[in-house]
Order: C-alpha cells, then structure tokens, then sequence
C-alpha cells in the first residue's frame, strides 16, 4: 500500500486533535435522579458521582432499573426528577461534536444496531461530517483498532456476533467519546469472544482514558473491568465496591475470587 | 463426499445443463403433445392452432411491423399506468407512513376505497372518462396504487425501532436519517409492493384493451377474435405471458440491486 505524505499529515492531525480533547474522560453526577414508568418506580432518587476516567460497572438482577439508569445518562429516556450533569454541562443526548461545550457521550446498545444495507466502514463513519475525506480516515484508523481493518467493505450479515459488536465500539470510539455507555454489549457473544472483548475494551480505555459506564449481568466481567462496582436493586443503589485490584486482572486469583463472590452474594441476597 | 469429488470436474457442467433446462422441460413436452395431436386433427384449430401455426402467425406479425405498433401501444399504456399509480402509492404510502397525522387523516378513506375492485369501476370510468386513454390510465393507476401504498406504509411502520434510536443517538435527524436509516429500511417492503404492481398493470391492462381500443395487444387479439383467426389471438396471449414474466424478471432485478445486503437476495 502507497502512502500519500499528505494523507498521512492529515490523520496524524487528525489523531493530534483527538488526543488534544479526549485524553480525559468527563465528569458524570447524578442527584436524586427519578424514573416512573406508569405507577412504578425503576429509578428511586439515585445520586451518583463518578470521577473523570473511571471505569465504573452497573450490576443487578434483570428488570433493576440499570438499563434504565443507562439510557437516562445517555439522554435516551428523559428522567422524571432530579438532577443529570455530564461534565460542566447538562446532559446530552450524544449529539454534540466534543469540541465545544457539550461533552462527547456514546452509547453501545447490547445489538449491535448496525445499519444492514450500510459496508462495516459506512457504518462506523456515521454520524461523521462527510464529505472530505478526513471522516473515512477516521473511520478506517478506528476500524483498525478494533482489529477489522481488512472488513471495511463487507456486509454487516457476513460479521459474526463478536465483530459486530467489535463494528459498533469502533463506531462509538470513532467520536473520541469522553463518556462511553455500554449496556451489556457483551451478554450475547459466547465465553471465549467476550474474553476478547473485556481485553479490547480494557486496553482501548487505558489507551484514550475516557470515562466508562458498563452495564452487566456478568458479576465477574464487572470485577474484571472495573475500577467500581454499583449493584442496583429495585431503583435504589445498593452497593458501591471499590476494585483495587491491578491490571490487567488474572480470574484465577483469590483476591479476584472473593470479591467476585462478595458482590453476587450481595446481587442473590434480595 | 471423495467419489463425487473425483467425478465432478466432468460431472459438473453437465449437471448444471440439466439444472437450467429442467424447468423448461414441461413445458417443451406439452408443445409437442400439443402439436402432435393439432397434427393429427384430434384437437380442432378452431379450438387451439398447432404451435407451427402460431409461430408462423407471430413471425408473420413482426414481419409486417403490426406486433411492433400493438406492442409498443401496450407498453406505453402499463408504463404510464404503474407510473402515476405506483409513483401516487409510494407518496401517500410515505406520507402516511412517516406521519400519524396524515395516515389518521387519510389512511381509512384509502382503506375504504381500497375495498373497491378496480374493474368494478369500469361502467363508471366509461361514463367519466369515455372510452380513451384517459379510461385506461385511470383503471390501471388505480389497480396499481394499492399495493404500492399497503406495502410502503408497512414498510415505513416496520423500520427497526432500535436502528432508529441509534441513529438519533450518532446525531443522524431530519433527511440524513429518512435516507439513511427510514428508507433503506423500508425498501424490502416497498420493492414487494413494486412486484405486486407489476404483475396486476399486466391483468388490468389486458381488461381495459379489450373494452375499447384502437390499438395495442388486447386490440389485436379481440380483433383476431372477430376473423376466428385463433393463431392469433394466441400471439397475443403469449405475449402478455412473455410480457408478465419481463416485469417479474426486472423486479427481481431490482429486488438483486437494491438489497444486496440482505443475505436473503445474494
């Protein structure tokens, strides 16, 4: 492959630019955030303060609410009380370019909701400002690091599961987001692509430090990944647990195991 | 599995011969029974000509540029007709599929004349529209707006939620997500409804030839009728046979162009 010294200018821009902004993730706080659907409450007066760049994990039992909490930060569900700042801001919808005031925020859904008639490279670079050439960069280098450089022209019906989803976090990353929401992107893939997964994700966060969101049914993937473990339980927050252990984290070891058996004692406790 | 493939490389285009022509080989069949017994006066030409006779008589009819005139007459007619009535349906299938208003407005009134058969307009048509071309265009664009309009609507309705959310959520709104997202998700539908029209323009179009007209293949085959000249009239219902089958073909041409990602159509 030739290499055009222009091109090659560009990205390198490009890439300077994202770094300028994105090194650091953002703020998130929640005060006394309320949901009701119909008569019932999912989201019971949450506050929450996560720090810029941590890698906070949302677990709980199915129907909890921490979907719900997800798609309210995200700006997909509109709180029915109470207070959402993502960074010096308000909340946000995602729309917002990074630049300016509105902080960056991206969503992962558990689908990987690509656009089926859309190329795998179509796909990342949208939403991106077409048009001159420097977005399809964008979306190429982001596909690269997700490993999926030599699929950009293929179907999304071709991918597998694993690479679907890995499509949709390059689709996200390609923003530079400086929060990413992740909800359960992994609950559908088999053991041993998670396993890659949970890497991929771990090491791209380390590298570009934003601040990260999980939600999970997976104890052991939260213990895994995070740097704090919120348990849910009926709108409410039921724990907040430190992790401390050093990365990257081994499963094996009996510091790993005891917390990982802490919080599901916790989760089955109810 | 290690003898057929040892005996593929030969078997293999013999095999795929045989494929291509196992469709056609009823058909053939039934031609030369057909022939055989025209042949041998079991079958009456007053009732069926021999297949001979019929290709002389299309032969003949291209030959004098006579079938040209028909055909392109017809042709002109369905083109015209699935134009101002697929292009109607797409419209208000749009419209009302993108807008709670518009369908709450419009869409019972449509559901209510749709109930109408379009033929059964006919004594109408005649009395508004006489017996011209403006009659015809207005049967046929009325036969064929309906299923465009049915299956755009549902095909609007139908775009995945969560495909729309996402799409929101990258900033797409406006006419970036209609084109984007709505549309391409909308289109296996909207192409249903492409081929349903195109297989009715066919059938109301052989009715709206044979009430009156001066030209065209419904024309030439009443005509013939009038002179007994049976070959003929067998021309002419080969052709809209042939004719059927080339909007089938170029829908599912389309259907193949169109939506390429869908695994189904690969």
């Amino acid at each position: 492959m030739q290499i055009n010294p222009v091109e090659e200018k560009q990205v390198s821009q490009a890439a300077d630019q994202a770094l300028s902004h994105v090194r650091h993730g953002v703020h998130l706080s929640l005060r006394g955030l309320n949901k009701r659907y119909g008569g019932r409450t999912v989201l019971d007066a949450i506050d929450l303060d996560i720090a810029p760049g941590q890698f906070v994990a949302v677990v709980g039992r199915s129907g909890c609410g921490k979907s719900t909490l997800l798609r309210a930060i995200a700006g997909l569900e509109q709180p029915d009380g109470g207070q959402l700042r993502i960074g010096d801001g308000s909340g946000s919808s995602g729309g917002g370019n990074g630049s300016g005031g509105t902080p960056e925020v991206r969503m992962m859904f558990q689908d990987a909701r690509l656009l089926p008639w859309k190329t795998v490279l179509q796909n990342v670079a949208l939403g991106l400002a077409d048009g001159d050439g420097v977005g399809e960069k964008r979306a190429r280098a982001a596909l690269a690091s997700v490993g999926l450089a030599e699929r950009a022209g293929d179907w999304p019906a071709v991918l597998s599961g694993g690479q679907r989803q890995r499509v949709a976090l390059a689709r996200a990353l390609v923003h530079e987001p400086q929060l990413l929401l992740l909800d359960e992107p992994l609950g559908a893939l088999d053991a041993l692509t998670r396993i890659e997964m949970q890497q991929l994700i771990e090491s791209l966060w380390t590298r570009r430090g934003f601040t990260a969101v999980l939600v999970t049914h997976d104890v052991q993937e939260a213990v895994m990944l995070a740097d704090r473990i919120l348990l849910i339980q009926e709108g409410r927050l039921a724990l907040d647990q430190k992790v401390a252990l050093v990365r990257p984290r081994a499963r094996g070891s009996a510091h790993f195991g005891s917390l990982e058996q802490k919080v599901l004692d916790k989760v089955l406790e109810i | 599995m290690a003898d057929a493939a040892r005996v593929s490389p030969t078997a293999r285009p013999l095999a795929r011969l045989s494929a291509a022509l196992a469709p056609w080989a009823l058909p053939i069949l039934l031609i030369v029974m057909w022939q055989a017994a025209a042949h041998t006066g079991l079958l009456s030409s007053r009732i069926l000509p021999e297949p001979w006779a019929v290709a002389t008589a299309f032969w003949n009819l291209a030959a004098s540029g006579e079938l040209w005139t028909h055909l392109k007459v017809s042709l002109w007619r369905a083109l015209a007709g699935f134009a101002v009535g697929a292009g109607l349906g797409l419209l208000l299938g749009l419209l009302n599929g993108s807008s709670r208003r518009a369908a709450t407005l419009l869409d019972t009134t449509l559901q209510m004349i749709r109930n109408i058969p379009a033929l059964a307009l006919i004594p109408l048509v005649i009395l508004w529209f006489g017996i011209d071309e403006a009659a015809k265009l207005f049967l046929l664009s009325v036969g064929v707006f309906f299923p465009m309009y049915l299956n755009t609507f549902h095909g609007i309705r139908s775009v995945d939620a969560g495909l729309i959310e996402m799409a929101r959520s990258y900033g797409l709104s406006g006419w970036a997500l209609y084109r984007d997202v709505i549309l391409p998700g909308a289109l296996p539908s909207i192409l249903v409804g492409v081929r349903f029209s195109l297989g009715l323009v066919w059938v109301l179009l052989i009715v709206a030839e044979t009430i009156s007209a001066q030209a065209g293949i419904g024309y030439m085959t009443m005509n013939a009728r009038e002179f007994l000249q049976t070959d003929v009239v067998l021309v002419g219902v080969l052709l809209y046979a042939l004719l059927g089958k080339a909007a089938d073909w170029s829908a599912r041409g389309l259907e193949r162009h169109f939506l390429r990602w869908n695994s189904a159509y690969q």
